[in-house]
């Protein structure tokens, strides 16, 4: 079933997490105002993205690389008798034009620079395609999702956005136990290890932000990036109870014998 | 007579009228009004203040159900509502990614009701575009030990499902007697 939806409602940021967590396979439409880009996904794995009205084949990406010149570009465009990115690169290796290494390091730049442009589009419909992967013959280039959705969450500008997704600096943050989940693959800023080295149930996020002299927008944005790329998530600090505001407070839960619950279970049940 | 509560709540027209309607004994009573603002192009009236709907158990206990107000601007009412509640259940329409938003903030704010156990229901699953309870999952943060059920409001049986699973969760919460 495809997901479908706009990014005004669910942006490249959380579909991106999206993707990265539940390790899905598949292609991502993103449409906006003319422009059209397709990102592909393998077990939650980046492996290609292509932007209409670029080129988006082999060639263009070695040209746009600097791994071969125009004229180059111009001569293979008119001797080669195939279409598929993965023949002619080998065709390509084995005339001496350029190596694997380039090869891979040039795709894997273009499938960056498509999907850091995606995080400026704010607006636009997108669809996701269980299981559609790139024409067969296209290069793919697998690559971890977390770092790029650390990138794409610091090129955030807007703080009302930030501070929809994290409306409350009083709760505090614990690791996730995804077992893939491993910060060592991860690049870090230092002012991100810094909010890493004082993540603690104890801690809340107001308290590690006044602990590093971390503004209300730059912490906002540290922490949607680490939940966005599932390293963390909110819980409630432990310790002392927090204070809720007036209008959040919640007297507690009456005391609850089994034997009541198993009553109302028993009814339901017979309904 | 012991009378009990559960509250359903949820974003602008996630189902909660429905929800409550499927389950209840009597007919619902709902005060609804005529929408007056922008969101009159997805519901013609919504509720401005609650459902309410009621299981009788036995000769001594009765559940009460009651559906907080849809939208925003009635936040009050779930002070009211959630007092001495055995639980609740987090309404999503999973056909309307634009709602998630609103979702996730609701339970950004019932985390620090942690104390009350709590299911989400990722209702309109029959609907084609609707997101699978998983992927809702993900998309309103909610953690691993959170239940994401699929529903179908307008089906009995759907929603009993959910009530059951939201009190096998009271449950494993109560104390013993």
């Amino acid at each position: 079933m495809a997901l479908k939806g706009n990014l005004k409602d669910f942006n490249v940021t959380q579909l991106f997490n999206l993707i990265n967590l539940a390790h899905k396979t598949g292609s991502l439409t993103v449409e906006e105002r003319g422009r059209r880009a397709e990102v592909c996904f393998k077990a939650g794995k980046l492996v290609y993205a292509s932007l209409n009205g670029q080129d988006d084949g082999l060639i263009g990406v070695l040209e746009k690389a600097g791994k071969i010149s125009p004229e180059q570009s111009r001569v293979i465009r008119a001797r080669s008798k195939t279409n598929a990115d993965k023949e002619l690169g080998l065709l390509l290796i084995n005339a001496g034009y350029v190596t694997q290494d380039d090869i891979v390091r040039s795709v894997r730049s273009h499938t960056l620079d498509v999907v850091y442009l995606l995080f400026t589009w704010s607006d636009g419909s997108f669809r996701f395609e269980p299981n559609k992967l790139p024409a067969e013959g296209a290069i793919t280039v697998p690559i971890k999702l977390e770092n790029i959705i650390m990138e794409g969450s610091r090129r955030v500008k807007e703080y009302e956005m930030l501070q929809d997704e994290l409306p409350d600096l009083d709760m505090a943050l614990r690791f996730t136990e995804r077992p893939d989940a491993r910060l060592h693959d991860i690049n870090l800023t230092v002012e991100e290890w810094r909010v890493i080295s004082f993540i603690n149930p104890r801690n809340t996020i107001r308290q590690i932000a006044k602990a590093n002299s971390i503004g209300d927008f730059q912490i906002r944005r540290i922490v949607y990036g680490l939940l966005s790329a599932g390293l963390v998530e909110l819980i409630m600090p432990e310790g002392p109870k927090m204070v809720p505001d007036a209008s959040e407070a919640a007297s507690a839960p009456p005391p609850v014998k089994r034997s009541l619950i198993l009553r109302l279970i028993d009814r339901v049940k017979r309904m | 007579m012991e009378t009990v509560k559960i509250v359903v709540t949820g974003p602008f027209n996630a189902g909660k009228t429905e929800f409550i309607s499927s389950i209840s004994e009597i007919e619902v009573v709902s005060t609804e009004r005529r929408i007056t603002d922008g969101s009159r192009a997805v519901k013609r009236e919504t509720t401005v203040a609650m459902d309410f709907g009621r299981i009788t158990v036995d000769d001594g206990l009765i559940l009460h159900l009651f559906g907080t107000p849809g939208q925003t601007r009635f936040n009050f009412m779930w002070d009211i509502l959630s007092e001495g509640m055995l639980g609740f259940v987090v309404l999503v329409d999973s056909a309307r990614p634009e709602t998630f938003r609103e979702a996730k903030t609701l339970l950004d704010r019932f985390r620090r009701y942690s104390a009350t156990p709590y299911v989400i229901a990722a209702n309109k699953q029959d609907m084609a575009d609707a997101w699978p309870p998983e992927d809702l999952r993900i998309a309103l943060r909610a953690s691993s030990a959170t239940k994401v059920l699929s529903c179908v409001a307008t089906n009995h049986a759907s929603v009993k499902e959910v009530l059951l699973d939201l009190l096998y969760s009271i449950l494993e919460s109560a104390r013993g007697d």
